[in-house]
């Protein structure tokens, strides 16, 4: 693996836009052509070794490339975007869209993230280990196809309407939700260790989701189906005991399933 | 005295085209037809203090200045900023508004509007599940059913009740008996005293509330006995209030796209009139505040693609509400420089946005002395529209009418102050490139 | 500015021109004879030259358009353009932004485009768009189908009364034509319901899908309108509607054609006739019923149709027939939007994706084109795509090339699509391939025919507007049938486009946007007298039954900053 060490400079008020940060736009290119390579601040564009100091080795292949960001890069977006191969590590925070339309490869952000984290994500694995906004694993705007594939793992809390629409892949949150996670959801497993505020579910027609923390307050749309013991779904075994529901009723031929841990959950049952 | 007839209201997205002025020396003294709040729109038009001249702050101070002046100040702002925003446009004709496009193109801007701050949710929410809609005669004609949700007609649009409900219909030719009238709305208000039935809901609890109608509407059984506040029951009754109406229509407005989930609760709204059209005819109208706030996301769609929020700092156009509306410009701080025209954000948005206009240069084309106008570096003052200016607005449902012009300012319209603003910038690209 | 276009390959059906080497002489925005020597020359050696584009049929401004755009955010997200130059930016796949659109259809050659479809009420709406489309003239057609004037006047059988509230609305709402979409059915939708074949009451109103056609076609010739009545028949998409579709081709048969302006011969333009060529009695016994519908155009001179051609992509269907687009969204449970018009008609717009490894699609691909190849006299059908509906009007290119390639439709057929095209259709057995004569007749002399403007459009002739789309194609050493991928990339980035005699696009590229494009529209009078006592009448509904003033209705001269009028009947 060939590394290329990013090393930023001051963040500029401005964010900046760097979806050309990816072993795909890398490779093939030698350092100097690296630190030519535009980016956008603003309405404006700029050489990357304006915000960056760039060093180490490229290679032709984007999959033997790996782009360690070494700082905290808050106010740059679209690291990592629609790459296909290699990895990213960036050692600090990162801003919105951090591997939106990823196909392949891994990226890992040791600090939080902004939303948008792994939007409409193909393949590949995404991992903070910081907090992520909202929309982790979204659709664009207007579109009912979302995450189809890859692994998005955030150990931290996450923000609003997480797996929005998703297909398939899979996403685990260790940490905390807000509201209305895996909304309009149709495939895919949703994986959530820690609690989630309100609307679990909402509008969704298939996929899974598994809560292992408390719910504050379930949607009545969903149907109870009872309780079951160490799930098994998408061919993994998830041990404890698990209120089971399907749903969102609301929606025509919805069956996507809930399972809410027992320990925590009683309120949310039907009396 | 002269009366001018078929005058179009500049106030809310009622737009009702029915006004007659009285004119006297050049001055609209008073009206006929108008709401109280129209009424006052047309013989206030200078406000607690018009503007007549340009201004410039100077020491602290805003002082006048040539229109020359201002507009070279304005379009400098523009074109030196790395992420300038244009915000505003409901207060103002397509024309400016097209204007306003081209010149957000040209000086790389985000262009956004009030939209943002009000049914920008509705938008989001239209974008994912579609927007069955009809217009105003529809339901004055045909609607046996009428539900506001989340709205106050009788205070924020005050002829909108006694147009469309009380108003008799080809087919509803007894008016407001002929129809059933369900107001949903965690308060009492002087609209849901008039309801047949008023949904008293817990605050931001319509998400669960229309989950729960919409669960009982496909057949199934809800898990619990009471949701958002409303027994079970009384979501059965209303269910098969709307399942059974002939002409429904569902208006709604700021009390649900603003309370918890936003879009998405107008999303569940809509997909709740879609699924009511399998054994029901229904409609929905967002009950859009300003009265051209509508046109503005008609003119930038069919210019950009988008109705707000678009970002041309690329070239292209791009969207994205949550990144690129006013408040998550201001609020980021990502924008550093701004234009505000026919809108009140100093009066209106949240203080973390306040604190970053602070911060930043400031353009107000605006008419009187605001909030705004306050924080502002330069301040261009219009001729305002649909009184002292002519131009295309669009009704809520959208609905275009020819805004009239009634009495006469002196002051360029919103568009050709655009135009000024528009030249200079392709000067000074011209001349940095 | 006078230009000379040199030694181009020339395709001019109106003037029976069939890949002559010809010069074309222009002078202020004008075919002329011959040039002075100060006239600038274009170089068109080895190139084909054709009159520029007419379309007859497509949706590109006004609400419904717009609700495409703005429900659909990823449409635009896919296919977006910068600002550059003179050139604004924009986007928009299968519903690009009005920039964009006119830009679109330049580059192709084309310089005249339709809107199909106008809300009277929201005619304003419309005409605004058109403001901001660049470079192409057009028109719109406004509703009159399922108007409660036109149902009333029918109702009662005064025909004149209905002209003369036909004419009053033509010139109220700068409309160009009757159009007629699913009579009687879209105001059954008010009620949440629809009519099924020509001769199910609207309700209340009690009139049919099949006197509002026969009224209509009578009205238009009475006011001698340009173009025939302009008829979206009833049950689209539905299998088993061939047989509606064949009984509203013969409603009008027989009514003798008027125009006072024009020379067309059919007294019905039929559109988008692909989607109403349908057999069987469901979605699984569906047939093709194309060679039916194709043989009695071949049989009956009273008919020109368009075809609404599949182009196998995700787009955007919209429609004033709104209880069809309800229908859409309930079988393929994408978003739905929905627009009642007060009085007048509806309008519905769904996402759609016609994946080519569908059956549905693939059938539908094989029906359009076997219309094409079935109707033998190209002077009676015209090239659409109903754009957006069947595919954005950005594939024509693509069409064409399919027209003039059966090795282009067998690789189709046999590699890339699903074998419905094959199981249900004929196509697979067609062989027929248009030449480019037949393409410029499909594209540009029938549609400029048939809407009446074969005077100044359609043509190369001395007098015709200087229109003129050139292609980097040579007829002489390439072959279309062959050479298909070629002729498609030809015809798809004009080499240069005239508009007006300006030249607007250059090596596919748009370089100058020209003068802004007409806004024809019908002007007539049927009676003075009635039309001033009919216009009294709709004073009186308006104020009942309307939202908005009737002096607030009319489209006033500001939304039409080059506005061409078109004389029907003048008293």
């Amino acid at each position: 693996m060939s590394e290329i060490i990013l090393t930023p400079k001051e963040q500029p008020q401005v964010p900046l836009e760097a979806n050309t940060i990816t072993p795909d736009s890398f490779a093939g290119k030698n350092i100097d052509e690296i630190s030519n390579i535009a980016i956008w601040n603003g309405n404006k564009q700029f050489r990357l070794s304006e915000f960056f100091d760039v060093q180490g080795e490229s290679a032709e292949n984007p999959s033997e490339i790996k782009i360690i960001i070494d700082g905290d890069i808050y106010n740059t977006k679209r690291i990592g975007q629609s790459m296909t191969a290699g990895e990213i590590t960036v050692k600090g925070n990162a801003n919105m869209y951090v591997g939106a339309e990823m196909d392949g490869g891994k990226i890992t952000v040791e600090g939080n993230v902004g939303s948008w984290a792994g939007q409409d994500m193909k393949g590949g694995e995404l991992t903070v280990l910081g907090n992520a906004g909202d929309y982790v694993g979204s659709a664009y705007r207007g579109d009912w196809r979302g995450m189809s594939g890859g692994l998005i793992t955030i150990h931290g809390n996450v923000g609003n309407e997480i797996a929005e629409y998703m297909l398939g892949g899979k996403m685990v949150i260790k940490g905390n939700v807000a509201i209305m996670p895996g909304i309009h959801m149709n495939g895919g497993l949703l994986i959530i260790e820690g609690n989630v505020v309100a609307r679990t579910g909402g509008e969704m027609k298939g996929g899974t989701i598994v809560v292992k923390g408390v719910i504050d307050e379930f949607l009545a749309g969903f149907k109870y189906l009872g309780v079951e013991r160490n799930i098994e779904v998408e061919g993994e075994i998830i041990e404890g005991a698990f209120y089971k529901f399907k749903g969102d009723l609301a929606t025509k031929g919805a069956s996507g399933i809930v399972y809410a841990a027992v320990a925590g959950n009683g309120h949310i049952v039907p009396k | 005295m002269e009366l001018v007839k078929n005058v179009v209201c500049p106030f809310c997205g009622t737009l009702c085209d029915d006004i007659i002025c009285k004119v006297e020396d050049n001055e609209i003294v008073g009206t006929k037809n108008a709401c109280r709040i129209g009424h006052s729109k047309f013989v206030h038009a200078e406000g607690a203090e018009r503007y007549r001249k340009p201004l410039m702050r100077k020491s602290g101070e805003l002082v006048e200045v040539s229109m020359d002046e201002a507009i070279d100040k304005a379009a400098t702002i523009l074109a030196e900023s790395k992420r300038p925003l244009m915000y505003g446009w409901s207060c103002t004709e397509c024309d400016a508004q097209a204007v306003g496009v081209e010149l957000a193109e040209e000086a790389r801007a985000v262009i956004d509007n009030t939209a943002s701050v009000c049914h920008g949710p509705s938008v989001l929410a239209l974008q994912d599940v579609g927007y069955p809609i009809c217009t105003f005669g529809e339901v004055k004609n045909r609607a046996d059913v009428v539900v506001y949700w989340g709205c106050n007609p009788m205070h924020a649009h005050p002829r909108h009740l006694s147009r469309n409900v009380f108003g008799r219909g080809f087919f509803r030719d007894r008016g407001r008996p002929d129809r059933t009238l369900i107001v949903v709305d965690p308060r009492k208000s002087d609209s849901s005293k008039l309801a047949d039935i008023h949904l008293q809901l817990d605050f931001n609890k319509d998400y669960e509330l229309l989950d729960a109608m919409r669960a009982v509407l496909l057949g199934h059984e809800i898990l619990y006995d009471e949701v958002a506040g409303i027994p079970r029951e009384k979501i059965y009754e209303v269910v098969d209030a709307l399942k059974n109406a002939q002409f429904g229509i569902l208006f709604f407005g700021m009390g649900i796209t603003h309370s918890r989930g936003k879009h998405r609760n107008i999303d569940t709204a809509i997909m709740l009139v879609e699924d009511l059209n399998d054994s029901a005819k229904f409609t929905l109208i967002p009950m859009r505040g300003h009265y051209n706030v509508t046109g503005f996301n008609q003119v930038c769609t069919w210019e950009s693609g988008y109705p707000y929020c678009v970002d041309f700092s690329t070239g292209t156009p791009r969207y994205n509400p949550g990144e690129t509306g006013s408040n998550d410009l201001l609020q980021n701080k990502e924008t550093d420089g701004m234009m505000v025209i026919a809108s009140d954000p100093g009066a209106h948005f949240p203080q973390k946005a306040l604190e970053r206009m602070a911060e930043i240069p400031v353009i107000a084309i605006e008419p009187h002395r605001t909030p705004t106008t306050e924080m502002a570096d330069v301040v261009i003052p219009p001729a305002i529209v649909g009184m002292e200016t002519d131009g295309t607005a669009y009704r809520m449902e959208g609905v275009p009418i020819r805004m009239r012009k009634v009495v006469d300012s002196g002051l360029l319209p919103d568009r050709e102050i655009l135009k000024r603003i528009l030249k200079k910038v392709k000067e000074i690209k011209a001349a940095s490139k | 500015m006078e230009h000379i276009i040199k030694n181009g390959i020339v395709y001019d059906p109106l003037n029976e021109v069939n890949g002559e080497q010809m010069d074309i002489c222009i002078k202020d925005g004008k075919i002329v004879d011959s040039v002075s020597e100060d006239a600038n020359v274009t170089d068109a050696s080895g190139q084909i030259i054709m009159p520029g584009g007419v379309d007859p049929h497509t949706h590109i401004a006004g609400a419904k358009v717009n609700v495409g755009r703005m429900i659909r955010p990823e449409d635009s997200k896919k296919d977006a353009e910068s600002l550059a130059g003179i050139k604004r930016a924009g986007s928009g796949f299968s519903v690009p932004s009005t920039f964009m659109t006119g830009y679109r259809y330049a580059k192709m050659g084309y310089t005249t485009a339709m809107e199909a479809a106008m809300p009277p009420l929201l005619a304003r709406h419309t005409h605004e768009e058109f403001v901001d489309t660049p470079i192409i003239d057009h028109a719109a057609y406004p509703l009159f189908g399922n108007n409660w004037f036109v149902m009333d006047y029918l109702k009662e059988g005064d025909l004149d009364k209905c002209a003369a509230y036909v004419s009053w609305l033509l010139k109220s709402t700068k409309g160009y034509t009757i159009k007629i979409v699913n009579p009687a059915g879209t105001e059954a939708w008010a009620w949440g319901g629809n009519v099924h074949g020509i001769n199910d009451p609207a309700p209340y109103f009690d009139v049919t899908g099949a006197d509002i056609i026969k009224g209509l076609a009578e009205v238009n010739e009475m006011l001698g309108l340009p173009h025939p009545i302009h008829l979206h028949c009833n049950d689209l998409g539905h299998p088993g509607n061939y047989e509606t579709t064949l009984a509203s081709f013969d409603i009008p048969k027989g009514i003798k054609v008027n125009p006072k302006h024009g020379s067309r011969e059919a007294v019905l333009y039929a559109t988008h006739v692909q989607f109403h060529s349908y057999g069987g009695t469901n979605w699984r016994d569906f047939v093709s019923e194309a060679p039916k519908i194709a043989d009695y155009v071949n049989k009956n001179d009273h008919i020109v149709i368009d075809v609404g051609q599949v182009t196998l992509d995700e787009t955007t269907t919209m429609t004033a027939d709104g209880p069809m687009e309800y229908d859409l969204h309930t079988l393929n449970g994408l978003k739905w939007a929905n627009c009642d018009v007060e009085l007048e008609t509806g309008s519905g717009v769904v996402p759609f994706l016609y994946s080519p490894r569908a059956p549905v699609p693939s059938a539908q691909w094989g029906v359009g084109l076997e219309l094409f190849l079935l109707v033998n006299d190209p002077g009676k059908i015209c090239l659409t795509t109903d754009s957006p509906n069947a595919g954005p009007f950005t594939r024509y290119p693509r069409v064409m090339a399919w027209l003039m390639s059966n090795r282009y439709r067998t690789d189709m057929i046999e590699n890339k699509i699903h074998k419905w095209a094959q199981r249900k259709t004929s196509i697979a057995t067609l062989d027929r391939e248009y030449s480019l004569y037949e393409i410029a007749q499909i594209s540009r002399s029938t549609p400029a025919k048939v809407l009446g403007l074969s005077d100044t459009k359609g043509h190369l002739g001395v007098g015709a507007d200087a229109d003129i789309s050139i292609f980097n194609f040579n007829p002489e050493t390439q072959d279309p049938s062959a050479d298909y991928m070629a002729v498609e990339e030809a015809l798809s980035n004009a080499s240069y486009v005239f508009k007006d005699g300006e030249i607007v696009v250059k090596d596919g590229a748009v370089v100058n946007i020209g003068i802004h494009g007409r806004t024809y529209w019908v002007n007539s009078l049927y009676d003075a007298e009635l039309e001033k006592q009919v216009e009294a009448e709709v004073e009186k509904v308006f104020k009942q039954y309307y939202s908005v003033n009737f002096a607030n209705y009319p489209v006033q001269d500001e939304y039409l900053p080059r506005s061409n009028p078109v004389n029907g009947v003048m008293e």
